[in-house]
Formats: structure tokens, sequence, C-alpha cells
């Protein structure tokens, strides 16, 4: 099993490494939203830097390409006065041949606090938090097709600015769910969080066998699968996970699941159009929707560093207390 | 002074007329006041209004500059810092309700000179009590009280302020 709850928990029920949604509480997603709260306020200051991670070494270890998530990290262990060490690992010693728990003990032995990890396997994240050493916190930043718990506590905290509260919210998955690591931590993070209901929405051929039992309902229709919806999250074609051919053309899924202005207008007059990025314009979204006024995609990746600042100094502090 | 003998307007005025001989002395005119959150901002209120500053009460939370983070981890609910636009040379009157350790106020040192240098800052608070751990006293005091080691005292407001006092075993 990929996920083991009290992995990511310490001896005293706080976070130690932030692996998966899946398997945490609703205290803790709340704990998590919360304190990503202040640190949105303060990166409305002056000065929006603080001493709260001083003298931690943080490493990004980074196995896949990533602009976004990469970004934010850095910027939040920056704003917590942390030094960041991104690492380069295409160009890097496992491209030599060194396996995975070499690069890790070497760079234990370089003693550093905490590792932010994206693999393209799933499970390396939670792989790492198994066998670094006891002082290190792990985050996820992605492991596969399984989990990228930041993104979705992102998207959490999105829609609870803008809908403030999640019981009685629909809310609408649409697109590539067979690939997405983020809409299975979104799902798990609303179904935790007491969403009224949670739909994906995608062809046939990119939704995972037996999804229904993640605790959504599924459609393959957008026009029906968007009535009465509240909060749409429209995810990115994974092209380059694909590897047959699950789709007759871009165009077509366009026309049949791409998110249009006419297409928006039968969900909620208030609904909120989400998108993880990097998005594809006119494949799954279109430019004047993207741009719209109901997108809140550019506010997604502002609230993304306060989510990673929040995430990091509550790992941190778990692990400094020597649980 | 003993705990029973506390009244919050006799501190205050206390506070305030200690201000101004400090304010005399250091020869400040055009001053800022900041607060220190919760209870310092409801006593720099009280300042602010009576010294008749016309910029706004500057807001100070310094949870993310504490220095026992590790030992009692971040807060989630800190509130925004708010600042004047400048402190560069200004002459800030800083206010905390209760002066203990001294940490809090070096904390709140730390986060000022983030913002740029002033010219001079008074401490002022409401109660100095005995445990200082930092070379920082107060410029400027209402009472100092003498309290054993596990004894507290809290400043409960906005309205009416009032003393707490607990003792922890």
């Amino acid at each position: 099993m990929l996920t083991n709850k009290n992995l990511q928990l310490n001896s005293l029920g706080k976070l130690q490494h932030f692996l998966s949604i899946e398997g945490l509480q609703k205290s803790l997603l709340t704990e998590i939203l919360d304190t990503a709260e202040s640190f949105a306020d303060m990166s409305e200051q002056q000065v929006k830097k603080f001493p709260l991670l001083r003298g931690k070494t943080i490493v990004n270890l980074f196995f896949e390409n990533s602009t976004r998530t990469r970004a934010t990290f850095e910027l939040a262990a920056i704003r917590l006065s942390a030094d960041i060490l991104s690492m380069n690992i295409a160009t890097s010693a496992t491209s030599k041949g060194e396996s995975l728990l070499d690069t890790i003990r070497n760079l234990e032995a370089m003693q550093v606090d905490m590792f932010v990890v994206r693999h393209s396997l799933s499970g390396a994240a939670h792989f790492i938090a198994e066998h670094a050493a006891p002082h290190i916190s792990v985050i996820n930043a992605g492991d596969g097709q399984h989990e990228h718990p930041t993104q979705a506590m992102l998207d959490m905290f999105t829609i609870r600015r803008a809908k403030k509260k999640f019981s009685g919210l629909r809310v609408a998955i649409v697109g590539d769910i067979l690939h997405s690591r983020v809409a299975r931590s979104q799902i798990h993070a609303l179904n935790i969080l007491g969403a009224e209901e949670v739909r994906v929405i995608a062809p046939k051929t990119l939704l995972p066998a037996q999804v229904e039992s993640l605790g959504v309902t599924v459609y393959h229709d957008l026009t029906a699968g968007l009535k009465n919806i509240d909060v749409i999250i429209m995810l990115r074609l994974q092209k380059e996970r694909m590897n047959s051919a699950l789709l007759p053309s871009e165009s077509e899924y366009f026309k049949c699941f791409g998110l249009s202005d006419d297409k928006l207008k039968t969900a909620n007059k208030d609904a909120i159009v989400m998108h993880p990025g990097p998005i594809n314009r006119g494949v799954e979204i279109s430019s004047s929707v993207a741009d719209g006024p109901q997108s809140v995609i550019l506010q997604q990746v502002t609230n993304g560093i306060a989510v990673r600042m929040a995430v990091m100094s509550m790992a941190m502090q778990s692990n400094a207390r020597g649980d | 002074m003993t705990i029973e003998h506390i009244k919050i307007p006799v501190l205050l005025n206390q506070l305030e007329a200690s201000i101004t001989q400090a304010m005399e002395q250091r020869q400040v005119i055009d001053p800022i006041v900041i607060g220190i959150h919760t209870g310092g901002v409801w006593v720099a209120a009280k300042i602010h209004e009576w010294l008749k500053v016309k910029e706004p009460l500057g807001l100070l939370d310094i949870s993310f500059y504490r220095d026992d983070f590790s030992q009692i981890g971040v807060n989630p609910k800190v509130k925004q810092s708010k600042l004047p636009l400048t402190v560069e040379g200004r002459d800030i009157i800083l206010i905390d309700d209760v002066f203990y350790t001294g940490r809090t106020i070096r904390a709140a040192l730390n986060e000022i000179f983030d913002y740029g240098r002033p010219r001079q800052v008074i401490l002022g608070v409401l109660i100095e009590r005995n445990g200082r751990q930092v070379p920082i006293r107060p410029d400027c005091i209402g009472a100092e009280i003498n309290l054993a080691v596990g004894q507290r005292i809290k400043l409960t407001g906005p309205e009416p302020l009032d003393i707490n006092f607990q003792s922890v075993a």
C-alpha cells in the first residue's frame, strides 16, 4: 500500500512528512488551510520574509520537469528563510547510474533537513520518507499517477477563499483523470473536507477502472455533468503519459470535453473555474474562459506559495521536536 | 506593587507620564505608535489616542519572528502586521502589555528593523515583571511587580481592560 498514515504523522499526531491526502484527518487538512491563511495575509505585507526556518536546508529533488511547483516551493522556502538547493536530476548523478537510495544517502551526508520530491514513479516520496534519516521531512511534490498533495491543498485553499466552506459544494473535475495525480489528491481532499458531491467528467478511456470507489459520481457528458456545479476543475491532457491512442484528436476532445463559454453557462452562475496548470488553450479550456471573470487559475498559483509555506513549517516543526 | 493593588487606569496614567518624560528627554516630536498583538495593541490604542498621533496605529504580530518556533510551532492564526508606510528615520513608541523575558521585544525589534532603520525606539509596557532573559528593558512602565516562577499575568480586553492572574503549579 502506498499510503501509510503513521508514516506521515509523528507520535503527537502532527505532520512529519506530507506524502498523500489519503488517510489524513479533516482537522489536519483544516490546520494546513488555516496556517496557509496566515501566510497568505503576510504576502500582502511590504516584507514577505520571516525567520521561521532560518538555518534549515531544503533540497528540491525533482526527477521530473516542473515550473510552477518547483518555483513556488523555492519561493516558499526562501520566504521562510530556509536555504534551498534545487537539484536538476536530469543532469546529475542519477543519470550516471546512481540509485535513488544512494542519491538520498549522499544528500543526507550534507546534513539537509527536508526533501521536496517529484518523481515519475508512484510511491517514490513514500519510499524516500521510509528510508531517510529520522530528522528529515519529506514532501511529495507529485509521484507518478498517485498523488500531488500540496497542489490539492492549494486548490482547497482557493476553493475555501472563494466559497467559504465545503459543505453543500458540488465540484466537477473534468478531463484526464486517468493520468492525474492532482485529481486523486483533490478527490480525497474534497471528500475529507465534506464537499456535497464530487463529480468526474471524462471519456471512458481517460478514467481509471472503478473510479467510483474513490467517492465520486461519473459523467461522460460535460453539459450534463456541469449542471448545479459550484467549482469546475479542468485538468491538462497529459500527452506525455499516454502510450496508446486514448483520444481521436485534440479538436474532437475540445468539442466534447473542452470548457467553452457556452458549456460554462450550464454550471451555477457563480461557479469558479480552476486549472492546476500548465493549460493547453483550445484543448481542455478556451482562452476566454481561462482569462475570464470566473477563472481563479492565477490565484491558485499565488496561493501555492502560502500553502507550501504552511506545509513546510508544520513538517519542520514536527521534526524539530524530535518525534 | 502587589497584584491586588493593580488598577488599570492608574497604570495607564503612570505609563503616559513616563512616556511624556522619555519623549522630552529624547526630543521626540512626531512619533509613530506600534502595539504588539494582542494586549499590546489595546494599550497602544490608548497611548495613540492620548498622544493624538495622526498616523494610524501600527500593529505587530511577532509570531513568525519568535525564537521558540521549534518548541511551540507555528500558530495557525497569525495576524497581519501593519506598520506605517516607512519606519526609516522615524521615532517609534513600541508598546506591549506585559514585559517578562524580553524575547517578544527582541522579535518585535527584528521585525521592525526588517522594514527599515528607525531613528530611535522607545519601549513602553503597562507592567514589567521579573524574569528577564535577554539584555532588553522597557524605557517606560506603568508598574513593576515581582512574581514567583510559575505565576503568570495577562491583560484581558479590549473593553474593559483587566488583569488576569494565574498561578501554574
